[in-house]
């Protein structure tokens, strides 16, 4: 069986800087992967790589078998043309760290835009679907609510909603909760749990260690662009096999 | 001064007010429509283009708004007659508004769209938007409500700057108006109701701006 997700020998450079040196990495369907480590490691670029907000200098990404913004043939990598790398962003969904809403739609219409216009829904099919994952996320009755009138919490549950209604193959949350206010954030890890509960297939750059350990099957530490260690949560937290692993969750907090 | 006096010579030249108006709003209305058009286009390229094309417009941009308006109106009118393209003054006039009303209309656009946070592209983007379609339904849509109070003074600027084609015999309401003064000497009189005329058509715009805002504003 193919994986879900294989990254191999992944590159990613700005300017002078290599921030990915050599990624490698493998997922399978229904996994909950997070991934962890100080600011700077490459956690979020290796995020952004997957659905081509970044461009990457080396190495392949594959989902379920389709390689990811690139075509490599003889030896020779060229990008694809932007229609085909839209299409390939569809088969993932994406939460972003400031929610990125789109400020002149209802939540509603948020959710809906990418299935009339990338899926091609009927509008009241959408609308139907949208309603769906709003009452999901618990924002049943704030779908004509414009994002300006939720507060963050809210917000970022509609965002999430708004990735998962166009049925990716694999959830990209990118430090969702670091925006919020202390306590909107359990709003916003409980819609992530039900969905991992569901089988949804999720990575996650998170600094929610307890979150992490909670959640996931399985947690990668990224460390000056490398993975510095990987394994299951319970064997990792507890004892982690590298130094800086160590020194990195000792300086976070499990609250 | 004489109120009734004043009256009954205003009654008696009202065509050649009334014409006068009715060339003005012409005059301005031509200049914003052409120069929004062009305008956006222009805007597009500062903030998208690349290159030569981009380099060209900024050249264009930044001459143009260095350029006083008259100079562009004087321009058009007698130097594009010696390269071959003979225009009227009315259609002079026009094009120099126009072009005037294109390199402020882009900097308003490029302004808008850049306001607008990365992070609307991105999310675009990621639910599988292309760019044609992100522009359409993301970023257009603000960057409209983004400008439309600069717009809206610009729009008011060219009705004001349209006084100037009456140096090159345009009749519109600021010539009509000296021309009457000329005849009757009533020149406070005239000047201020031409004023006032003014005053009026702006007032229009900026209240029909306001609307627009209010109807296009999203609640927060």
């Amino acid at each position: 069986m193919t994986n879900l997700l294989e990254i191999r020998d992944l590159h990613k450079r700005y300017g002078d800087v290599e921030v990915l040196k050599g990624v490698d990495c493998a997922m399978a369907q229904g996994d909950v992967i997070s991934i962890i480590g100080s600011s700077g490691s490459g956690k979020t670029t290796m995020l952004r790589c997957i659905n081509m907000l970044e461009d990457f200098e080396g190495g392949t990404i594959r989902i379920d078998g389709e390689e990811i913004g690139y075509d490599t043939a003889g030896g020779r990598r060229r990008r694809k043309k932007e229609k085909e790398i839209a299409r390939q962003r569809a088969m993932t969904g994406m939460a972003f760290q400031q929610f990125n809403l789109f400020p002149h739609m209802t939540a509603a219409h948020n959710v809906m835009l990418g299935l009339v216009k990338v899926k091609g829904m009927g509008r009241d099919e959408a609308r139907g679907l949208a309603e769906k994952w709003l009452d999901r996320v618990g924002l049943a009755e704030r779908r004509d609510r414009y994002p300006g009138q939720l507060s963050g919490g809210q917000q970022q549950r509609v965002a999430i909603a708004r990735a998962i209604a166009m049925n990716p193959k694999l959830m990209l949350f990118d430090e969702v909760t670091s925006a919020l206010d202390p306590e909107l954030v359990n709003e916003v890890l409980q819609v992530i749990k039900d969905l991992a509960a569901d089988g949804m297939s999720m990575l996650l750059v998170t600094h929610e260690m307890r979150f992490a350990y909670e959640v996931s099957t399985r947690v990668i530490f990224m460390n000056q662009g490398r993975i510095g260690e990987e394994g299951n949560p319970r064997e990792m937290f507890v004892k982690p096999q590298t130094e800086r692993l160590a020194e990195f969750l000792m300086n976070s907090t499990f609250n | 001064m004489d109120i009734a006096a004043f009256l009954h010579v205003l009654w008696l030249a009202r065509m050649p007010i009334l014409k006068g108006v009715g060339v003005t709003i012409s005059i301005s209305a031509l200049a914003i429509v052409v120069g929004t058009l062009v305008g956006v286009g222009v805007g597009l390229v500062l903030t998208y283009g690349k290159g030569p094309l981009r380099w060209l417009v900024r050249g264009y941009t930044d001459f143009i708004r260095g350029t006083p308006v008259l100079v562009l109106v004087l321009a058009s009118y007698y130097v594009l007659g010696t390269v071959g393209v003979d225009l009227g003054p009315f259609e002079a006039g026009v094009f120099a508004l126009a072009v005037f009303c294109s390199s402020h209309v882009g900097e308003i656009v490029r302004g808008a769209l850049q306001s607008i946070p990365r992070g609307q592209t991105e999310a675009a983007k990621a639910i599988g938007l292309t760019f044609p379609q992100t522009f359409a339904y993301v970023l257009g849509p603000q960057a409209l409500r983004q400008m439309l109070p600069a717009w809206v003074n610009t729009a008011a600027e060219m009705v004001k700057a349209s006084t100037l084609l009456s140096i090159i015999g345009v009749g519109e309401l600021l010539l009509r108006t000296q021309e009457l003064i000329s005849r009757t000497f009533m020149s406070l009189e005239f000047y201020l109701f031409a004023g006032l005329l003014y005053f009026v058509i702006n007032y229009g715009i900026e209240r029909f701006g306001r609307y627009i805002e209010r109807k296009t504003s999203v609640p927060s």
